[in-house]
């Protein structure tokens, strides 16, 4: 099933009011299927963050739809609907953090939609588990660290409930300890069946998802899985982007003269091919 | 410039019920013109420890030398200091302030009392030095370049002042891949072109490997590793364990150890791992 | 530098005065403050040192960590004492120069000061003992029956939740900022006034450009995570009246009963202990 539905999306916003309009998304069509694990990679400006954000009506379409589950985003009285089942974790773990109390923070999602307060002490409580930050519920953000504040942003959205999790580069300001925090528990979510995209720069994130979308100047210019993506790496690097280190090597070995065959993108595979 | 640091003792909130000790007893020596990557995960040390090196912090007990002068001890001249140390903090777009990246630039030749003429030659000097058109980019607003950019405008005004030491902490996070090649290119241009001590604050590993000669690791503010690349990373379960990585190459020979690949270890970069393979597929189809 | 400020003035605990209901915290503060401009001699002082002491004894806060609290208006108070002392008319005690300290002066001098003291160490003590946040909850609650004039208590009080939360952020942005361009060769400390004014541009510039961005992020986040106001809002925490809070009503009940018997009957109260 379909859970979200972009049509034929256009964006366009001005830098002021005498500029003209500048198109940061020209026309892109994805269907994200429910339960899926969705990469979305591109260099800066490629408009995978305009994207990110049209997803759960921060921005609205100048052209074109984007539905999350049935509800379409611009329609006024949906708006709620949209935000509810579509959360979104940011870059920055500082800034999206409300309150000066991390388990308040948590609160805060339900707390907007309405939630009864027994109920919030339940989800918050559930949702701190799930990221590992149960112990720490009664601290500040500012004596946690990067990858610790970036789960309870996780945490923040999971207390929702919601049917899929937007993550616009989570993992872009920590450290390699937290970027390997926040991509555990993304990998848990997408195993308890919830819908991820994943907005990176890291391609070693990118290819444990099961679906990879490459965005660039505002168009979708490959959609595909890991293996099919990867499948061209020149083509890849021509787009300013790395390709992951199992491809580059055998990449690199096929120049060599080995006999090395196709869909090779992870540790898994290489793995197969040099113990056959 | 040669840094000497002896028994650096820092602590935060002292006598506050926030207490928290920062740096314990770090020793080290760096010599003029060595490229040193100073590693450990967010809140080991590594910001405290640089802030020492030009007294930004003063130490609660031990020493800093930078050169010969002892820049710890009381009355110490900070502003002789400061304008030889070239120090780049976290995400440095922030301080960019002025109206044109020119001006921006120019901040710090102004405080050192240059003059019109010298103040130009070094902005000329240090744009080209990273990168940045003179023409395209010198009356340009700081604040409409892209996030690169920015990041390579500060770093000019940092080069302006002709530090023989220069602290980068970070200077590729929060980029994306295509820009962060930029900048470890312009990093190696530096390296190359200028007598100049650097000390590469970073959580990319590879990034590290690429350009040190030599690599300290902090952990819990002390010093818990310093040695050439080959050597440090030889300690992969230490490292990790401390939630540090390896460099994505080792990091990916050491998984398929794990999963049972008889492949040797050692490999750092993506070169000597297509020779470790390379030589791994040969002796197997020698055998058959 | 800046970081090694404690902001809050919070002093962690879980005794009984901390788990107070903040609500009744913030009242009964209120009524200390006014019952204090009831005393009218130092018997009244006795009565309000008395309670607050046994206060600061169950919420074991040292006492030096409170009086630290008053170095900042020590001046004030050195100031009130003075001004009572010196301007007051009555018996001559010393004569310092032009100055004469009467009896008066001097009675008045430490009265005064001793309800300044008592004023400041009351009032911090609700602070001290009340996590900020709880005091955001409760002055929410405490103004909600204002909505109906118009007073916006949500926004107030989610006002302050967020100040909160980003001062110790801005605090920490201020300070990487100061330090960058020190490192640049920046000088803040020397310099005339004119001079050092215009020296905190590099400062500013980047503290304001960083403060909108960190608004500009979490408005965002806040709206993706449904904040509409606070029409339709549920708590986490519903404040509850409990047992404790009935009998610390019912402590304060007493407590402005004896400075109120105190007041109107002092001359017989002063009359019997002479005997």
């Amino acid at each position: 099933m379909t859970i979200i539905k972009i049509e034929d999306l256009v964006f366009e916003y001005r830098r002021d009011d005498e500029s003209p309009p500048v198109k940061a998304i020209g026309g892109v069509n994805i269907d994200i299927e429910e339960g899926s694990f969705t990469a979305v990679i591109g260099r800066n400006g490629s408009g995978k963050s305009t994207l990110a954000k049209n997803i759960n009506a921060l921005l609205l379409p100048s052209g074109g739809a984007v539905y999350v589950d049935g509800f379409r985003t611009s329609d006024e009285g949906a708006l709620w609907e949209v935000r509810r089942r579509a959360g979104m974790v940011f870059q920055n773990p500082d800034n999206q953090i409300v309150s000066a109390i991390i388990e308040d923070d948590v609160a805060f999602g339900p707390e907007n939609i309405g939630v009864e307060s027994d109920e919030i002490r339940r989800r918050v409580t559930d949702a701190l588990r799930s990221v590992d930050m149960y112990e720490e519920r009664k601290k500040s953000p500012h004596m946690l660290s990067g990858g610790q504040k970036q789960r309870v942003a996780i945490a923040g959205v999971i207390a929702m409930r919601p049917k899929c999790i937007i993550f616009d580069e989570p993992t872009a300001m920590l450290d390699p300890g937290g970027r390997r925090e926040v991509m555990d528990i993304l990998l848990r979510l997408h195993r308890d069946g919830i819908t991820i995209v994943l907005i990176t720069h890291f391609m070693d994130e990118a290819v444990k998802a099961d679906r990879i979308v490459i965005m660039d100047e505002g168009e979708v210019v490959l959609d595909g899985s890991p293996a099919e993506i990867f499948s061209r790496p020149d083509r890849i690097r021509a787009l300013h982007l790395d390709v992951p280190l199992a491809v580059d090597l055998c990449d690199r070995l096929r120049r060599r003269g080995y006999d090395v065959p196709p869909g090779i993108v992870g540790i898994e595979e290489m793995v197969a091919y040099l113990c056959r | 410039m040669s840094i000497k640091v002896k028994d650096l003792v820092h602590v935060y909130g002292e006598k506050s019920p926030y207490e928290t000790p920062a740096l314990d007893k770090v020793s080290f020596e760096i010599a003029d013109g060595e490229f040193i990557g100073l590693i450990g995960h967010t809140g080991s040390g590594k910001s405290t420890l640089v802030q020492h090196l030009n007294g930004l912090l003063k130490p609660k007990s031990g020493q800093v030398f930078i050169g010969d002068a002892e820049i710890s001890a009381k009355g110490a001249k900070l502003t002789d200091i400061r304008r030889k140390i070239g120090l780049l903090f976290q995400y440095p777009e922030y301080q960019l302030f002025e109206e044109t990246v020119y001006k921006d630039i120019a901040f710090g030749p102004a405080n050192l009392g240059l003059s019109k003429d010298d103040t130009d030659d070094r902005v000329r000097e240090s744009m080209s030095t990273v990168g940045l058109d003179f023409d395209t980019f010198a009356q340009r607003s700081p604040f409409e370049l892209s996030g690169g950019q920015k990041r390579k405008a500060v770093i000019a005004g940092v080069i302006a002042m002709r530090p023989e030491v220069l602290i980068l902490d970070e200077p590729t996070a929060g980029l994306d891949p295509k820009s962060q090649r930029d900048m470890l290119d312009m990093l190696l241009n530096i390296k190359e072109s200028r007598r100049v001590t650097v000390i590469l604050i970073s959580h990319n590993m590879d990034d590290v490997v690429r350009i040190a000669d030599r690599i300290i690791v902090l952990e819990k503010g002390r010093v818990a590793l310093d040695g050439p690349p080959a050597e440090v990373f030889a300690h992969e379960e230490f490292l990790t364990s401390i939630g540090l990585g390896l460099p994505l190459a080792a990091e990916f020979m050491r998984e398929l150890r794990i999963r049972g690949v008889d492949i040797e270890g050692g490999a750092l970069t993506a070169d000597e791992a297509e020779e470790s393979l390379s030589r791994y597929l040969k002796a197997k189809e020698n055998v058959r | 530098m800046i970081r090694d400020i404690t902001i809050g003035q919070y002093y962690p605990g879980e005794t009984w005065v901390h788990r107070l209901d903040p609500r009744l915290k913030i009242t009964v503060t209120l009524i200390f403050i006014v019952a204090l401009f009831f005393v009218r001699d130092f018997l009244g002082y006795v009565i309000a040192i008395a309670a607050l002491g046994g206060v600061i004894a169950i919420s074991r806060v040292p006492l030096g960590f409170i009086l630290r609290g008053l170095k900042a208006i020590f001046i004030i108070i050195v100031f009130t004492f003075a001004l009572n002392m010196f301007l007051t008319a009555g018996t001559p005690l010393i004569k310092i120069g032009f100055f004469t300290v009467t009896r008066e002066g001097l009675y008045g001098a430490v009265f005064m000061a001793l309800r300044l003291v008592l004023l400041i160490i009351g009032s911090s003590l609700l602070t001290l003992t009340t996590k900020p946040i709880k005091l955001t909850d409760g002055i929410e609650s405490l103004l909600g029956p204002l909505r109906v004039i118009g007073v916006p208590a949500h926004e107030l009080a989610m006002m302050m939740t967020i100040a909160l939360r980003f001062i110790p952020t801005l605090l920490e942005e201020t300070d990487k900022i100061m330090k960058a361009q020190m490192a640049r060769g920046a000088d803040f400390e020397s310099g005339s006034i004119l001079r050092r004014a215009k020296n905190l541009i590099p400062i500013l510039v980047p503290l304001f450009i960083s403060a909108f961005r960190i608004a500009q992020d979490l408005a965002m986040a806040m709206e993706a995570r449904c904040y509409r106001g606070g029409e339709g809002r549920t708590k986490l925490h519903v404040l509850k009246f409990e047992s404790r809070d009935a009998a610390a009503t019912l402590l304060t009940a007493l407590f402005v009963l004896l400075i109120l018997f105190e007041r109107v009957y002092s001359d017989e109260i002063r009359a019997f202990l002479a005997l």
